[in-house]
């Protein structure tokens, strides 16, 4: 178990390596030139350009470029904004809170959703309870998410006037209103999540309620409750625990549209503005950092796999 | 009597219209005894299993009267059937790989038994549990208990199912084919268990087999079915001493462990010609007649199982056999 996690953990130091040249790598081929956005009106200027190029070493070889900007990342330093004149970490660690409440909150939506619908759906195959949660995950999945914040600002904010149509309060300053600029954006992030668990529920479902053991536990005298509660339910959630840290991940390396919608300032945001102002070491840094969750949520992942099948836990 | 079933009718719906896959099966089980019912893939034998136990899926009907302990199941609702599943009847699977659950221990899922009908709590559940592996012949059970499915042998696992069937002394216990998935030898340590432990409990059971091998070695009285109905019922001595049946004389004559004895006479029914019918379609009278090298005209009316001797029956218009070859 220890071997395995350290083995685990092994694979992911070359993962990110490799990530990092690319994610430099892409930055080389943006067009544009990164001094002359900064020099604004003094662009004329041959000085003025030299200098700031000296500044941010873009005068240098790319490798040179590159390790000393690998050197310092390890170390968790990511550079300056050249924009806002900002460390690069500290925007990353004012902005992580705001898409990880989003996240948290858009992922616990969809689990209540779609796993619940997910299990009645199978149980009540081809009933009209089935046909509904089915249409209804095909709209959550196949409605865009720009779309229906869109819709919910209409009904809600401005309609009804319920809820604020943007912005965000942190959790810390005033939970409820924290949660009433949330709660939307959450919605919209959660229904397509929720549509895909469902589904993925539902398929796991089919299969396990089919399964002998199932049977044997119908004759041993259980509630049908329990059945697909304990018996059904704990095998099939093995295949969507996995899809389930794969779509949280996606939620926390942040929602570009959905956060622009609600005016939210978190990952997604952060990253537009980064690569409208060719601010490149923001936009290393966030993609750098979005790679690092993805790959310690693909190891948490593993783990919550092992966790769930007790088939891989003694190999 | 423990079981005692009378016309037991069992019809599937199904899209190509209605499916009869037991039809008028009556046969009674006492305690301590073991009764074997005997046929091929698709003669109804775990359809009837199933709806001794009220595990029929729901597209089927039950019609006819299943009687334990004199008391008449057919008629209980659901919830009240289910009460006495796992206590008062109980049943061994076929698949012993697929029938455990892989997400719970074994000591789980037997304990899972006492917590619900004996109402223990967790830790004496489990310690009961612990003995019941025990007394199944699992070596080393305290550890055992605490494993996965995957991590036992498949004649383990079969042990595992039988102290799970057997957890809350049942009167009844079904086998439906509990050892064709099993090795040879680990065959008969499970077969002796089992006529070990209905010794000890005076549990009745139910054994389903395709084997005829198992059956002389195990059962007390035998029910050869054919296409859903009974087609003989004999004390398990006199049908090997004695079949009447055509069709149970095809079977003796097919099963390679029968040598010599009856075999004699029936060496020309070394293998039973054409297939078993289409239950969708069955045939007119005597299912069997298409493939029996005795049928006449007469065979066109269902003959009714009659006995030809005390406790021994046969569904043929042409019994006594032995008349039939002499001639």
């Amino acid at each position: 178990m220890l071997a395995w996690f350290l083995r685990r953990l092994g694979q992911i130091v070359p993962t990110l390596l490799i990530l990092s040249v690319m994610i430099f790598g892409l930055q080389q081929l943006m067009p544009g030139d990164p001094a002359l956005t900064l020099a604004g009106e003094e662009r004329g200027d041959p000085q003025v350009l030299a200098q700031i190029r000296a500044e941010l070493r873009l005068d240098r070889p790319l490798p040179e470029q590159y390790l000393h900007w690998v050197a310092r990342a390890v170390q968790g330093d990511f550079g300056f904004s050249w924009r806002i004149r900002e460390p690069v970490a500290k925007l990353i660690l004012e902005k992580l809170p705001v898409t990880f409440q989003l996240a948290v909150m858009a992922f616990l939506i969809a689990l209540v959703i779609g796993i619940p619908a997910g299990v009645i759906s199978a149980v009540r195959r081809d009933r009209p309870v089935d046909w509904l949660a089915n249409g209804l995950a095909l709209f959550g999945i196949s409605m865009p998410n720009f779309w229906l914040g869109i819709m919910m600002i209409l009904l809600f904010s401005v309609q009804l006037g319920w809820l604020p149509p943007s912005g965000y309060v942190p959790l810390t300053e005033d939970p409820v209103q924290s949660l009433a600029t949330t709660i939307m954006p959450a919605f919209v992030l959660g229904s397509g999540i929720a549509g895909v668990l469902m589904r993925h529920t539902r398929a796991a479902m089919l299969g396990a309620l089919s399964q002998d053991y199932v049977r044997t536990a119908r004759a041993k005298g259980l509630d049908e409750r329990v059945v697909v509660g304990r018996h059904a339910l704990r095998n099939a959630l093995i295949p969507v625990v996995t899809l389930g840290t794969i779509e949280f991940g996606r939620l926390l390396a942040g929602a570009v549209l959905t956060e622009q919608i609600f005016t939210i300032p978190g990952f997604g945001k952060l990253i537009v503005d980064a690569v409208f102002n060719r601010d490149y070491p923001v936009v290393q840094g966030v993609v750098m950092a979005t790679a690092l969750i993805f790959v310690t949520l693909s190891l948490i992942a593993d783990i919550l796999y092992m966790a769930v099948n007790p088939r891989l836990r003694s190999a | 009597m423990v079981l005692d079933i009378r016309g037991l009718a069992v019809t599937f719906r199904t899209d190509r219209g209605p499916l009869r896959a037991v039809d008028d099966l009556s046969f009674s089980v006492e305690a301590g005894r073991t009764l074997a019912v005997v046929g091929e893939s698709g003669c109804g034998k775990s359809v009837t299993a199933l709806a001794i136990m009220g595990l029929l899926p729901p597209n089927a009907r039950l019609s006819g009267s299943i009687r334990l302990h004199g008391r008449e199941m057919s008629t209980l609702n659901p919830a009240e059937w289910r009460r006495r599943r796992g206590r008062e009847l109980a049943m061994v699977f076929q698949e012993p790989m697929t029938s455990l659950n892989p997400a719970f221990t074994a000591g789980e899922q037997v304990a899972e038994v006492l917590r619900l009908h004996e109402r223990l709590g967790e830790r004496a559940a489990f310690d009961r549990a612990v003995a019941l592996l025990d007394r199944v012949r699992i070596p080393d059970a305290a550890r055992r208990a605490r494993q996965y499915p995957h991590q036992l042998s498949g004649g383990m696992r079969q042990r595992v199912m039988i102290a799970m069937a057997l957890a809350c002394k049942p009167r009844l216990l079904i086998a439906d084919e509990p050892t064709t998935a099993l090795d040879v030898t680990v065959q008969a340590q499970i077969l002796a268990l089992l006529d070990e432990l209905k010794r000890e409990t005076g549990t009745a059971v139910v054994l389903i087999t395709h084997d005829l091998g198992i059956v002389a070695d195990h059962a007390d009285d035998v029910v050869v079915m054919y296409a859903g109905r009974a087609a003989e019922r004999a004390p398990a001595a006199r049908l090997f001493a004695r079949p009447e049946h055509p069709y149970t004389v095809g079977l003796l004559g097919a099963a390679p462990r029968i040598e010599g004895g009856p075999g004699g006479r029936m060496s020309r029914l070394a293998s039973i010609e054409g297939t078993v019918p289409d239950l969708l379609h069955p045939p007119e009278g005597c299912r069997f007649a298409p493939r029996c090298p005795f049928h006449g005209t007469d065979c066109t009316r269902q003959p009714p199982l009659a006995e030809i001797e005390p406790g021994h029956a046969t569904a043929c218009w042409r019994a006594p056999l032995d008349q039939v070859l002499a001639a």
